[in-house]
């Protein structure tokens, strides 16, 4: 590392100290914001001097089933993960280790498909929803989830796929090996960390989906949390529950942040495998 | 390799059937609705009523009742706003991507720590985003027009979010916001396999800094950051969740995906909300097609 002179050190310092300040902020003061209420809430500074946990049992006690919204959001991106993973392997040792015809025009067709907007198929969408009798069901949101979580874990595990060592998979076949046990007994343990990134991927975009989830289901108990958050609502029409709202938020983040630190360098490969090496 | 190439099709079979379920069918759906006048109540009754939709007298386009002409319609405002709010926020946010991937990029202690705070923005969920800056911005009792009026940059408080002069905009900054880190990282990355010599050899010879940049970074990085770009630029052009919680869903702000919703769900006009989300359909991938052409953006899976 050559050396840099003082400035530069100085000017490096503060532009980080701003990023840093820049993305924390408005979390740790939707954090403050929940800790806070009555008149308190008024009060814009960062610390929150009461610190009691009021809205936090407001939310599970409240008129709407923030618990149950949880659940619902957990059990449909669970579903759609696995789901799109399963279908995704197999679809990706095609299209990443096997020479055929048209493989070209597929794949850039499944990006087309990760990538248009979504309310294209609205009404063809809830009629089909309608007529699997999924219509005002939590579980029934797999469905479209799996329309923008399938082509894209379908690409990125096709990145993947092409880079694991061809020699692997000759051995395999010389020692009689199908195609099946190729996926999952050769290729499955190297695979992890793309599975991970993928499922992490698909994961946020199945709890974070709002446009699908506000449409598609009706009844407070089937909700999701993005559509419950959005619908918190007071006592009054006049009088907005901040600290409720700002509650809710900090418990439907924190899993994702988690996540997040936890996966990190996986999260990273996962999105620069589907853009850069695309 | 006859066998070979079955088994790729057998193992493609069933997602290719489950994309034409849930993609394809639902499409083809949503274009013959917008040839009819069904009712969201009644599916089964609606009607063929042809180009009615498209350019009958309340038709999307050459509707005689906007008389004060195509833009100033709610269609229009919708396709206005749309396209105002993806080419600002996604010309700000590939700066502000790129400037903090050069910071990244940098080797100095604690960039690691730098890095995974720079994650945060991107790990909240769009609505959350959009309600914790509602409450940042809120005219009353929001931290932004205390921290303007305590610094005297604004002598009152401002309704960032209601008033249509700044409403766009306050949507363009949480977007910005959002996702600066994805940019950010997608160039990192881009930036990452720029080899090192590139700029020992321009060091030796004594260039500035800023032509190293122009000159060799900018070229060698062109074609990731233009992929990135397609893709914020794709999702940009479909917003809907963070306009719709951040303004309250109002006509001043709407966004094409809005606008579908609202004839669709919430006026129940589905024939109607198709015709536009056809239109939608088709002006997005029109404007995609442009655009890869414009930058002339290569996916290598074409080649091979």
């Amino acid at each position: 590392m050559s050396q840099r002179p003082f400035w530069a050190s100085a000017g490096l310092y503060l532009a980080s100290a701003v990023v840093v300040i820049l993305s924390v902020y408005p979390l740790l003061y939707a954090f403050s914001t929940s800790l806070k209420s009555g008149t308190d809430l008024f009060n814009t500074s960062l610390w929150a001097t009461g610190g009691d946990l009021r809205n936090y049992w407001a939310l599970f006690e409240g008129v709407q089933p923030f618990g149950k919204s949880l659940g619902n959001s957990f059990v449909v991106s669970v579903l759609t993960v696995g789901f799109a993973l399963l279908m995704g392997l197999t679809a990706a040792y095609a299209l990443g280790r096997i020479r055929f015809k048209g493989k070209g025009l597929l794949l850039v067709t499944l990006l087309g498909v990760s990538m248009f907007p979504q309310v294209a198929v609205l009404s063809g969408m809830f009629e089909l929803i309608q007529w699997l009798g999924l219509y005002n069901k939590a579980l029934g949101l797999v469905v479209p989830y799996t329309l923008f979580t399938l082509p894209f874990t379908v690409w990125i595990l096709t990145t993947f796929m092409r880079e694991l060592p061809g020699e692997l998979e000759e051995a395999a076949i010389m020692d009689g090996c199908g195609p099946l046990r190729i996926i999952f007994q050769v290729f499955m343990p190297l695979l992890w960390p793309a599975l991970v990134s993928t499922g992490l991927l698909a994961f946020i975009g199945a709890w974070n989906e709002f446009l699908f989830a506000l449409t598609f289901v009706v009844n407070d108990t089937e909700r999701t949390v993005p559509v419950a958050i959005s619908l918190i609502a007071g006592a009054t029409a006049f009088e907005i529950p901040w600290g409720t709202i700002m509650a809710g938020s900090v418990v439907v983040t924190l899993p994702l942040l988690l996540l997040v630190f936890f996966f990190q360098k996986r999260i990273v490969s996962g999105l620069t495998a589907g853009a850069v090496k695309g | 390799m006859h066998n070979r190439t079955r088994t790729a099709w057998l193992f493609l079979t069933p997602m290719i059937v489950l994309m034409l379920v849930v993609a394809v069918w639902p499409l083809a759906r949503s274009i013959w609705f917008g040839f009819t006048d069904t009712n969201i109540n009644d599916i089964a009754a609606g009607q063929w009523v042809g180009l009615e939709n498209y350019i009958g007298e309340y038709g999307l386009f050459f509707n005689p009742n906007d008389d004060e002409g195509f833009w100033a319609g709610d269609w229009g405002v919708s396709i206005r706003n749309t396209f105002f709010f993806a080419v600002v926020s996604v010309v700000l946010e590939t700066c502000t991507g790129l400037g903090v991937a050069l910071l990244l990029n940098q080797e100095f202690k604690g960039r690691a720590f730098v890095r995974t705070a720079v994650l945060v923005p991107w790990a909240i969920p769009t609505i959350v985003s959009a309600k914790m800056w509602g409450w940042m911005l809120n005219d009353q009792f929001g931290v932004i027009n205390d921290l303007l009026l305590g610094a005297g940059l604004i002598s009152q408080k401002i309704a960032w979010t209601a008033e249509p002069a700044y409403a766009l905009w306050s949507v363009v900054l949480v977007d910005v916001w959002k996702t600066t880190p994805f940019m950010a990282l997608l160039i990192l990355a881009a930036l990452q396999t720029v080899p090192r010599d590139c700029y020992e050899a321009a060091r030796v010879d004594g260039v500035h800094p800023l032509r190293v940049f122009w000159r060799i970074t900018l070229p060698l990085i062109r074609q990731p950051l233009m992929v990135a770009v397609v893709f914020r630029l794709l999702d940009a052009l479909r917003v809907f969740d963070l306009i719709y919680v951040l303004t309250s869903n109002n006509s001043s702000t709407i966004s094409m995906s809005g606008f579908v919703r609202r004839e669709m769900v919430e006026y129940g006009n589905m024939g109607f909300g198709s015709a536009a989300s056809t239109s939608l359909f088709l002006i997005i991938l029109l404007t995609a097609l442009l655009f890869l052409r414009a930058a002339r953006v290569k996916f290598s899976e074409d080649a091979r």
